[in-house]
């Protein structure tokens, strides 16, 4: 279970003094599949980021299955059972699949064990094992290492950020079935970043982040028809409402 | 051959006893044993140090290991290495320079190492430096490596120089003939005061002629590296270098990568990047449970690989 009690979060640039980007954020997590999702620049990265350890809050408290993490640090929290797939994944000169998902796995894996894991993010293992994770693999194909490698943890907290983006041409099926299984191995919480009403869809509970404020928690059901044909399904811009008038 | 001359010989060539097929192992300055093969011979030269290695043509799936072990602090040499590789011949060579100083005084190995590679002759060429020692004496190591490829050969040289060489100034350079190729990886790291500078120049004298050199190196601590390369297309050719650097603490790192096209088929590329391990590859491995140090570790440890 994971609570976050009154998180915040302030940055201030040169321009402006400070910008909040949360505001008093307290919400229990202990369903098996949460979706975060909300207008672009809402603060729902920010808030993974939070909850991993690589943002520190203005002010607020994480608590983990009862224990306090606020102060600890990402290597720590890592431990603590949470996992990470990020928006962009990150490059290695050097590091090959195989390295990477053995490092995630914590512990050598076989070359078996390794093909598994791909093959149920739809890539054919043979080819990537020993490839380089570096820019000659493409953004989707990245990906999928990148939830790989959170698959590969197996940890209590698994957190996605987009994970559907850039994976084009893999059917939703694929990806919800590898939720699917993460949810019977580890039983714990799935944190979903998403746009996808598909995603939406096999929610337990939706949060609902907007200009930095918790704007609707809450099940599926309840949620969903708040966000569908409102205007925080999507909003244009000043500029274009003007031009449409 | 004591403990640490085996040690060493482990370090720089892979070698827990004595190797398959031929080869001429060197501790402090003599030799120490040799053996030769129906196709490789290796002789000693009459007017200086070193020896010369001949290949006979059309030897294939051969090797041959000329390991150098310095144990006895303050031993300097210069040794001067010929191979005359045959037509045709595909073999692998495996050269590697290991020193143990437990004293206060330098020592020095200088190797300048010569390959013939006569026509379609192919050569693999790996070679380590090595050094280690818990007294005050500097480790000082000058490979030069002279390879001249006929037409149609190649040769894959492979240098790593990853522990305990305070100093050392490498000079390699290759002069290519028709449809010739000269593939350089080289991988460096540094720490301490170590001050390492390498300079590559290959000239692409042949039609078709072609090179890839790639240099990746990491400095740490306060270590100086210094990275020059030339290529020059003298013919219709292709050339490629990459100087890739982890930069570290407060060590400094100089690239400059020359490419000079003197026929207007000449095709060449360089490609140079300095820069600190990025912070989200640290993060990254850190959110999969690995601590900052580890973290460090891994990605030096895949980047020299």
């Amino acid at each position: 279970m994971l609570e976050l009690k009154n998180i915040s979060y302030e940055v201030s640039d040169e321009i402006d003094d400070s910008k909040e980007i949360l505001r008093d954020i307290s919400l229990t997590i202990e369903d098996h599949f949460v979706v975060i999702t909300g207008p672009n620049g809402g603060g729902k990265s920010t808030l993974a980021k939070i909850i991993a350890g690589i943002i520190k809050p203005t002010s607020g408290r994480i608590i983990l299955d009862g224990v306090d993490i606020t102060d600890m640090s990402i290597t720590d929290r890592a431990n603590a059972g949470i996992s990470f797939a990020f928006q962009q994944p990150v490059h290695f000169k050097g590091l090959t699949v195989k390295d990477l998902i053995c490092l995630a796995a914590g512990k050598n894996l076989s070359i078996n064990e390794v093909c598994d894991l791909l093959s149920e993010v739809g890539l054919c293992a043979r080819d990537y094992v020993d490839r380089e994770l570096n820019g000659r693999l493409s953004g989707g194909e990245l990906k999928r290492i990148e939830i790989a490698m959170v698959r590969a943890r197996g940890t209590k907290l698994s957190i996605f950020d987009e994970p559907e983006a850039g994976i084009d041409l893999w059917s939703f099926k694929s990806l919800i079935h590898v939720f699917e299984k993460m949810r019977d191995a580890i039983d714990g919480t799935i944190l979903i970043i998403s746009h996808q009403e598909r995603i939406l869809n096999i929610a337990d509970k939706i949060i609902v982040l907007a200009d930095g404020k918790l704007l609707h928690y809450g099940s599926k059901d309840e949620v969903l028809p708040k966000l569908l044909g409102t205007s925080n399904a999507a909003k244009p811009c000043k500029p274009l409402e003007e031009s449409l008038d | 051959m004591d403990a640490i001359q085996k040690n060493i010989l482990k370090e720089v060539a892979d070698l827990h006893g004595v190797p398959e097929g031929a080869y001429n192992i060197r501790t402090n300055g003599k030799l120490d044993s040799r053996n030769t093969t129906a196709n490789i011979d290796i002789v000693s030269k009459d007017d200086k140090d070193g020896i010369d290695i001949i290949i006979k043509p059309g030897t294939v799936n051969e090797s041959v290991h000329i390991p150098v072990v310095l144990s006895e602090s303050g031993l300097q040499e210069c040794v001067y290495n010929d191979f005359f590789i045959g037509e045709g011949a595909d073999v692998t060579i495996v050269a590697g320079c290991g020193i143990h100083n437990c004293g206060v005084d330098t020592s020095k190995h200088a190797g300048i190492h010569t390959f013939h590679l006569d026509k379609n002759a192919k050569v693999k060429y790996v070679e380590k430096h090595y050094g280690e020692g818990d007294g005050n004496g500097e480790n000082v190591m000058n490979p030069e490596t002279v390879c001249y490829l006929e037409e149609g050969a190649s040769m894959i040289m492979e240098s790593a120089q990853i522990k305990g060489i305070d100093s050392t100034d490498r000079v390699t350079k290759g002069y290519l003939k028709k449809d010739a190729y000269f593939e350089v990886k080289e991988s460096i790291m540094t720490h301490g005061k170590q001050h390492a500078k390498t300079n590559f120049v290959v000239e692409l004298n042949g039609e078709n002629s072609s090179t890839n050199v790639i240099s990746r190196s990491v400095a740490r601590d306060n270590s100086i590296q210094e990275f020059f390369s030339t290529i020059e297309g003298n013919n219709k050719c292709s050339g490629h270098s990459e100087c890739d650097a982890i930069i570290m603490d407060d060590a400094t790192v100089n690239a400059a990568p020359a490419l000079n096209a003197n026929n207007i088929d000449a095709s060449l590329i360089h490609e140079a990047a300095i820069g600190k391990i990025a912070g989200e590859q640290l993060i990254k491995l850190m959110t999969l449970g690995l601590t900052e140090e580890e973290a460090e570790e891994q990605i030096i440890n895949g980047f020299l690989k």
